[in-house]
């Protein structure tokens, strides 16, 4: 199209187009650079520290370096092979599924019904929104500290609550058997009101009209639940299950400041586990072969949620 | 029966009210709590007893460390705004070939859960000579891929009309980025930096991997240190000490709460 208009445009006058096609090309040619400069610095960042990596890890899971000595001895497959038939690295998968599972569930069920409470017409509303947000954007050592109190079995919260309902309440963080649930409630504390304010932007986006026609039908509470709202929501259902596991499956610095991945094993979970692989046992082929396991899981949940979301997920 | 809905509604406003604010208000009164009094049962602190403060702050070196969170979180919050609007500028406004599938590789980042490139970064920065270093603590965490996102849907918003009036004024892309896009975007802009404050301030597994000397620790590290070095026997300055890490981020979140729920929820109706 440009070719037309400058032929006939150079047809009635001779040289002005010429230089004006010219500085066009320049200017698209500078437009270009410009692109390129601006988009440099994150580029770069991308590159050596998000992309990067994966391909690091991918080269050091094939090797038994101890991440100090000049020598790095390849190993092939061997790594892999090793987690792959170790119970205990199973158990960590398991452990992990386990508690990104729960802490899902629990954020979808209770986020939700907290959702609906806070959708109402009530007063005060907004500050308990805000309030029950608070913890999500609060230090998760700093967190965990007071929670490593309230769990404390002689002194703590917990004990005293429990007790005047005449229950015992065990030691939690460092009775194998509770740890993880007591890690469970602290990241349910900590990501409901997240969940809660982001449902509340979903039931905002609610068309009124099924409503009011689904009701004049003679639909009751939980039948306007199960047929409209629940459906309508799920594209913001699939962004927090998303979101929560990516976030379970990275969980840390609660972990570190309560229990350490312990006790025992009973609350290593696949970051721990990657963590401690790295920089305790200085292992850089288990814990790359390790990171790597990690991501492919996290990258299939979300394609295979996104496929799901694809085919099931009702679009307003 | 109508009245019994309401009432049971602010029940359960209250539950939920009650649940989530208990460890913060847990984690305050038990900071000023006498040490004797820690170890009886109340709800309610004996008086204000800054004691714990005192000797929170005298337990771990808590000066250098709150030098170098504010350090490494103003740092790290500019330098990502900085690259974000950048790219995101290029992204809305300018041309390049290939745009889209470049701006999909961007995207793609979003894919790659810090766990990850943990190991990986921590060798890149050993490489580069930057362990125990501000540029190391900050560096590998300032490329930014929901922040440019963001601040691209955003601009792509602005009308083409206040680009173009400029550009027929003879304003250069920087002279529009500066005096028109970025004033248009404050909102936006805001929000983004906002919420990178919280992030980097609150930021554990990356400062604890990339240092390794007491001078370099920042606060949430330096909590962990306290751990890890005399374990928790005095309660009231482990709190007080929890008290110096959410502070700032607490008085932060209540006067721009609006902007950080807005930025940390954005996804689920701009993804």
């Amino acid at each position: 199209m440009t070719v037309t208009d400058r032929s006939s445009a150079a047809t009635a006058e001779a040289d002005p187009p010429v230089v004006r096609s010219a500085s066009r090309t320049r200017r698209k040619r500078r437009e270009y650079l410009l692109f390129l400069l601006f988009i440099a610095p994150n580029a770069v960042l991308l590159a050596a520290f998000a992309y990067w990596p994966i391909v690091f890890n991918g080269i050091l899971s094939l090797t038994s370096w101890d991440m100090v000595s000049p020598h790095i001895p390849f190993v092939g497959l061997a790594n892999y092979r090793d987690m792959f038939s170790d119970p205990d690295f199973w158990w960590v998968i398991l452990r992990t599924i386990l508690f990104s599972g729960a802490v899902v569930i629990g954020c979808v069920v209770a986020g939700l019904a907290v959702a609906i409470l806070l959708n109402q017409k009530l007063r005060g509303r907004n500050v308990v929104r805000t309030v029950a947000f608070a913890p999500h954007i609060l230090s998760g050592v700093a967190m965990g500290t007071v929670w490593l109190f309230i769990f404390d079995p002689q002194i703590g919260l917990m004990k005293m609550v429990l007790g005047k309902i005449g229950a015992d309440g065990p030691a939690w963080m460092t009775d194998s058997n509770w740890a993880l649930a007591g890690l469970i409630i602290v990241y349910l504390w900590k990501t409901i009101g997240f969940v809660a304010v982001v449902y509340v932007a979903g039931l905002q986006g609610m068309p009124t009209d099924l409503y009011e026609a689904a009701k004049l039908d003679g639909a009751g509470a939980w039948t306007l639940f199960r047929k409209i709202t629940f459906p309508l929501l799920s594209p913001v259902t699939f962004f927090v299950v998303v979101v929560t596991i990516v976030a379970t499956f990275q969980a840390f610095d609660v972990i570190a400041i309560m229990t350490d991945g312990g006790p025992g094993d009973a609350t290593t979970t696949i970051s721990w586990y990657i963590y401690k692989e790295a920089f305790q046992a200085l292992d850089a082929g288990h814990a790359g072969a390790g990171a790597l396991v990690m991501f492919v899981i996290l990258i299939a949940i979300t394609a295979a949620q996104a496929r799901f979301m694809e085919r099931k997920v009702h679009y307003r | 029966m109508k009245t019994l809905g309401a009432g049971l509604k602010y029940l359960g406003l209250i539950v939920v009210l009650v649940l989530a604010a208990v460890p913060i208000y847990w984690l305050l009164s038990t900071s000023v709590t006498s040490p004797e009094k820690i170890f009886q049962f109340q709800w309610f602190p004996d008086g204000l007893n800054w004691q714990n403060y005192v000797d929170g702050w005298k337990s771990a070196p808590f000066g250098a460390m709150y030098k170098n969170s504010i350090i490494v979180t103003l740092a790290g919050a500019l330098i990502q705004i900085c690259v974000a609007i950048l790219s995101a500028y290029a992204f809305a406004f300018l041309d390049f070939p290939g745009k889209r599938i470049v701006f999909l590789v961007f995207l793609g980042a979003m894919m790659v859960p810090g766990t990850v490139v943990l190991m990986p970064n921590f060798l890149t920065i050993a490489a580069l000579g930057w362990v125990n270093s501000y540029a190391g603590i900050v560096i590998p965490g300032v490329g930014s891929v929901f922040a440019m996102f963001l601040l691209r849907q955003h601009m792509l918003t602005l009308s083409s009309e206040v680009t173009d009036a400029a550009k027929v004024d003879g304003a250069n892309h920087l002279r529009i980025l500066w005096h028109v896009v970025l004033p248009m975007s404050r909102p936006m802009v805001v929000t983004v930096i906002v919420v990178a404050l919280v992030e980097k301030w609150n930021d554990f597994v990356w400062p604890l991997v990339s240092t390794s000397t007491d001078s370099m620790r920042t606060l949430p590290v330096g909590l962990l240190m306290i751990k890890d070095a005399q374990g928790f026997t005095n309660w009231g300055a482990v709190m007080a000490s929890s008290v110096f890490i959410v502070v700032p981020v607490l008085i932060v979140f209540f006067i721009a709460q609006r902007q950080i729920i807005a930025g940390l929820t954005a996804g689920a109706t701009k993804g």
